[in-house]
């Protein structure tokens, strides 16, 4: 979707504020916010392609007035109360009407170890590329109302598939819900200057991770 | 001006946070005892010496190195990180001719096995807007200046595929071990926002 997400190569935001390592978090709220999305993500009622969704569709003055934790928390909020797990009357009264539904899929504390070791791997049984290293391909005007991962920055242009991955997860599907239908996956490397045009960095590529549906023969 | 606004996303954002949680935990969805061990892991388990470990291991070691090269998921995995955020591995080497550098322009993606969580720069529309597009002026906001011939590699992080980078080794490290050299690396060399730190330097 064309959402607030969609970042890349915009104008206007300033500099970065580089900060030590030894940081985790600027406040106490921001470590509730990890734990509990983590922890909620257990309960099974959307996938993490969905919770992106939830997160890019937020309002866009909401989601550029907010730090990225606050854009979890925000996201979460929205996730539970279309799972049908919390309503808003809940959420104002910061107290429980019901009891859950999934109780039973609560995230023990024993498990969580081993729910974070084993992640999410999104490499899937597929079908076969179409495309392969070296090839010149042209990303497509690739641009539906809903989820995707083919950034703006780089619709419509033209550049080499340098990595194939096999087939993944496609997220322009899975995070509406409408199953895994995995799909080849490829590093495709563009020059800057097929990006942005006259007077791009010369000495700059940029490589973005691209499934085969964004992608035509150059 | 700008710490009030700070402060007062930081109350809202308390009282929320503690109000989803209170609903949850009261439904029974949620147990609090689990969300503390999962931020004990990020805070004090996971992090970038993790990936330091990883630097160090592959300068210093070829046969591992190669084996990062081909396949840095098995590679990583079998110095015992793995997981979440860290399923599809891909190392990128920094050689004289070329810098790598990674960012998630479209959320937070990062490589969360051998770095722990994002700092918040990473996730702030500055650095995303700008890494893909001037990533000399990003650099040199890190205090980094590359020579105007070396090629720029930039990486957005769109699927599920997780960059490190692999910092040049630092000149005059000859001779020190692999932990030695592991407090060389930054999490912002692994990144790509930054080189590995000189031997005696601060």
């Amino acid at each position: 979707m064309n959402g607030p997400q969609d970042l890349g190569g915009r104008h206007g935001f300033g500099p970065v504020v580089p900060e030590d390592e030894s940081i985790r978090f600027h406040a106490a709220w921001e470590k509730r916010a990890l734990g509990v999305t983590l922890a909620a993500g257990a309960l099974g009622y959307w996938n993490i392609d969905a919770s992106r969704h939830a997160r890019e569709s937020l309002p866009p003055a909401t989601y550029y007035a907010s730090s990225y934790y606050a854009i979890w928390l925000r996201a979460l909020e929205v996730l539970l109360r279309q799972a049908g797990e919390v309503t808003e009357a809940e959420l104002a009264a910061g107290q429980a009407h019901a009891p859950g539904h999934r109780q039973d899929r609560r995230l023990r504390r024993a498990a969580v170890a081993d729910v974070l070791t084993a992640g999410g791997p999104t490499n899937r049984p597929g079908p076969e590329p179409r495309f392969a290293i070296g090839d010149r391909v042209r990303t497509r005007n690739h641009q539906p109302a809903g989820h995707t991962r083919l950034p703006g920055y780089a619709r419509g242009c033209q550049g080499v598939v340098t990595a194939i991955h096999g087939p993944h997860v496609y997220p322009d599907s899975h995070a509406h819900f409408r199953g895994e239908d995995p799909q080849p996956l490829y590093t495709v490397r563009f020059a800057a200057t097929s990006l942005y045009g006259e007077g791009a960095d010369p000495t700059l590529s940029v490589s973005i991770d691209a499934w085969e549906p964004y992608l035509d023969h150059a | 001006m700008h710490d009030d606004h700070h402060d007062a996303e930081l109350d809202e954002m308390t009282a929320r946070m503690r109000a989803l949680e209170t609903l949850l935990v009261e439904k029974n969805l949620i147990d609090p005892a689990a969300v503390d061990a999962i931020i004990e892991t990020y805070e004090h388990k996971v992090g970038p010496r993790n990936g330091a470990a990883v630097v160090a291991r592959a300068w210093t070691d070829p046969d591992f190195a190669d084996w990062l090269r081909r396949d840095a998921t098995g590679a990583i995995a079998s110095m015992g990180f793995a997981g979440r955020q860290g399923e599809h591995m891909v190392a990128v080497f920094n050689t004289q001719a070329e810098h790598n550098l990674v960012v998630c322009t479209l959320c937070s993606c990062y490589p969360w096995p051998v770095l722990g969580l994002p700092p918040a720069w990473y996730k702030a529309p500055a650095y995303r807007a700008r890494a893909v597009r001037e990533p000399r002026a990003v650099l040199a906001e890190f205090g980094l200046r590359l020579p105007a011939e070396t090629q720029i590699q930039v990486w957005d992080s769109t699927a599920e595929i997780r960059y490190l980078v692999v910092p040049k080794r630092p000149a005059g490290s000859a001779g020190m071990d692999a932990e030695a050299l592991a407090g060389l690396v930054t999490r912002d060399s692994m990144i790509g926002c930054g080189l590995a730190r000189a031997p005696g330097a601060a």
